[in-house]
């Protein structure tokens, strides 16, 4: 989908054009938050699982500068080689500098916000270097030339028949075969021969340890395993939040991650690198691409207590029922809103506005970050910095003159009540966004305050 | 100044004030079997419990399931007859004809399944997940209740990689639909020792 220039609604009207389908991927994503309740509810001290990994995360934020210190003094001291990197720029140029020195022009890639997030993999192609992302569903949207839809389940938003489609075409499976175990089955014997000759591999980062310079990557396929040790070189990328104090605190967070996410007990690997093996180096870069920024901001800086376990998404109405891509943001969903107007206020100034503040994405959060709360406060710092859609702005001055004249107010009330009794054409029609994939209600007779008035004496 | 100094000198200006850590979380005391929660947690997630009196067991269980297997290396001594030995300084790309790999675990984990292995017990990184086919050795009495435990047994162990492992390699990136094997093994196999 091309999203250039398009906010969240209309990114919306795309993807709402077909309702069965938009109900399908609602229902998917239901299934997957239901199976996370069930995860949750297993564990009796999940609550205080919740509140010990949220001040853990504080913890960090509140220290970070003497734990990536130490991180790095660590991980150097186990042979790795540690990078610093200002912005995506900066981390694409560490990369590529990294593969030119060692001669390499074709590598494997396991799942990495970080590096959507930076745009790598348009950055290598563009230097001739030839990039393959072995997770199973980023492949998928990789060779449909789509960003992922969603950080955990990056080809949620495709059918199987479409991916069947995708691998007749570059796989060469027979065409109209869909079924997941054959497809699944192609993409193994496709992406084995990858790991097999490929020189370096790049992996992502779900936790790094101050106190002993480790780092841990989770993954259910094995990717990210097969990948790095098969490789002479492993480059791993993270943000620099990624951090936590001690190595006793991945028991909460590997608790905690992947049963709010798909409802698993744990990911099938959760691979602890501590030191590269004989004969291999093994390179961190620590990227800050606008994370000290929102450090910055006192109102935002919770975000970065985020692990990227993708719940508030799969809870989210709004995200449910419009897509990955209607977000136009490497990271979707309520989490990803509150993220993307600290990099660019005015190009994702639509974002905040689109949830219904219900809160569902504050209430699963493993790390407790008032997601909810955020947006709120967005909207409010994008309305009065003038990023706001003038039809919003403008609706909101409208609703501000109504709701401070009690006058304007019951006679406005009175006013709607008649037409939309009368004239139900004048609201439901293309013109009223409301009327959109909605009926409107019926109409009482009177308002709560003439009811009221009438019977206040009963 | 270098991206490192300009990075950490932000840090420092706008890091909130200093929070302290909360008190360790440890398991909460319960009354559940752990080998029993560990089995059939790991069956949910696709793997398959053998319980084993005895290595003898384990070397008649795999000539009887695995008979058909071509590859089969182990770490164990203890497996010579059933196994090839004397693979380990081989290149990691040689493993990928393994149909089935037979190492031990330090301990597993009741709540998840999860197997903590580390480098030495693999002999080579790639081993454990290149095999088609995966098996692991563990004793009944190193089954512990949580991740809590688990981090108090590692301690500050020394390690170069050291893993997880819960179950088959896996996916449901088609629609949701649950795929064993992946990219790693088809299945795991652990033998409950005594």
């Amino acid at each position: 989908m091309n999203t250039a220039g398009k906010d969240h609604a209309q990114l919306s009207d795309v993807f709402n054009e077909d309702e069965a389908r938009v109900n399908w991927h609602d229902e998917t994503l239901w299934f997957v938050r239901a199976k996370r309740d069930k995860a949750a509810h297993n564990i009796p001290e999940w609550e205080s699982l919740r509140e010990n990994a949220s001040q853990i995360k504080d913890n960090v934020l509140s220290n970070l500068h003497d734990y990536l210190i130490s991180f790095e003094a660590n991980a150097e001291k186990n042979g790795i080689k540690v990078h610093w990197a200002s912005d995506a720029e900066e981390h694409n140029k560490i990369v590529h500098a990294i593969l030119k020195e060692q001669g390499v022009n074709r590598i494997v890639k396991s799942k990495s916000m970080l590096t959507e997030e930076c745009h790598l993999n348009e950055y290598l192609q563009h230097n001739n270097i030839e990039v393959i992302d072995t997770d199973l569903g980023e492949r998928i949207v990789q060779l449909a030339e789509e960003p992922p839809s969603h950080i955990v389940l990056p080809c949620i938003h495709k059918k199987k028949e479409e991916i069947g489609e995708l691998f007749h075409e570059h796989l060469g499976t027979p065409e109209g075969m869909s079924d997941p175990v054959f497809l699944t089955a192609a993409a193994r014997v496709h992406l084995r021969e990858k790991f097999i000759t490929r020189k370096a591999a790049i992996t992502g980062v779900n936790f790094a340890v101050a106190e002993t310079g480790e780092f841990v990557v989770c993954t259910n396929e094995g990717n990210a395993d097969m990948g790095a040790h098969l490789a002479d070189v492993h480059i791993a990328c993270m943000g620099i939040e990624k951090i936590i104090p001690e190595r006793k605190h991945l028991a909460v967070f590997l608790r905690l991650l992947a049963r709010s996410a798909t409802g698993q007990p744990i990911t099938t690997y959760s691979s602890h690198f501590k030191k590269p093996r004989p004969g291999q180096t093994m390179h961190i870069i620590l990227v800050d691409n606008g994370r000290t920024t929102q450090l910055s901001r006192p109102d935002f800086r919770n975000s970065l207590k985020c692990i990227r376990c993708g719940a508030c998404m799969n809870t989210c109405p709004v995200y449910r029922r419009s897509g990955g891509h209607s977000y136009h943001t490497a990271i979707a969903g309520p989490i990803g809103s509150i993220l993307a107007p600290n990099l660019d206020m005015k190009k994702y100034a639509d974002l905040p506005f689109a949830s219904t503040l219900c809160g569902s994405c504050t209430n699963v959060c493993p790390v407790k970050i008032n997601i909810h709360e955020q947006l709120y406060k967005w909207r409010q710092v994008i309305v009065k910095e003038g990023y706001a859609d003038p039809k919003k702005a403008m609706a909101m001055k409208a609703m501000e003159f109504t709701l401070s004249k009690p006058g304007v107010y019951r006679s406005a009330g009175k006013t709607a009540r008649w037409f939309l009794k009368n004239t139900p054409f004048a609201v439901n029609n293309k013109l009223n966004p409301w009327y959109k994939q909605r009926d409107m209600p019926e109409v009482p007779k009177q308002s709560f305050g003439e009811w009221y008035k009438q019977h206040k004496n009963d | 100044m270098t991206s490192r100094e300009q990075i950490l000198s932000k840090i420092k200006t706008h890091q909130p004030e200093l929070t302290s850590l909360p008190a360790p979380l440890t398991t909460v005391p319960g009354t559940v079997n752990l080998i029993e929660l560990f089995s059939s947690v790991l069956v949910s997630i696709g793997g398959a419990v053998v319980e084993a009196d005895s290595y003898e067991e384990i070397k008649n269980y795999i000539k009887q399931t695995f008979k058909d297997q071509k590859r089969i290396i182990s770490t164990l001594k203890e497996l010579a007859d059933v196994s090839e030995q004397g693979w380990e300084s081989q290149d990691p790309h040689s493993y990928e004809n393994v149909d089935l790999a037979i190492i031990q675990a330090h301990f597993g984990v009741a709540e998840n399944a999860a197997l903590w292995i580390t480098e030495e017990l693999m002999h080579q990184r790639a081993v454990p997940f290149i095999a088609q086919q995966l098996a692991v050795v563990v004793k009944r009495s190193s089954i512990l209740a949580t991740m809590h435990d688990a981090y108090i047994r590692i301690g500050n162990a020394e390690y170069g990689f050291g893993t997880f492992i819960a179950g088959p390699s896996k996916t449901a990136d088609i629609e949701q639909s649950l795929v064993l094997g992946a990219h790693g093994p088809k299945g795991m196999t652990i033998f409950l020792l005594p």
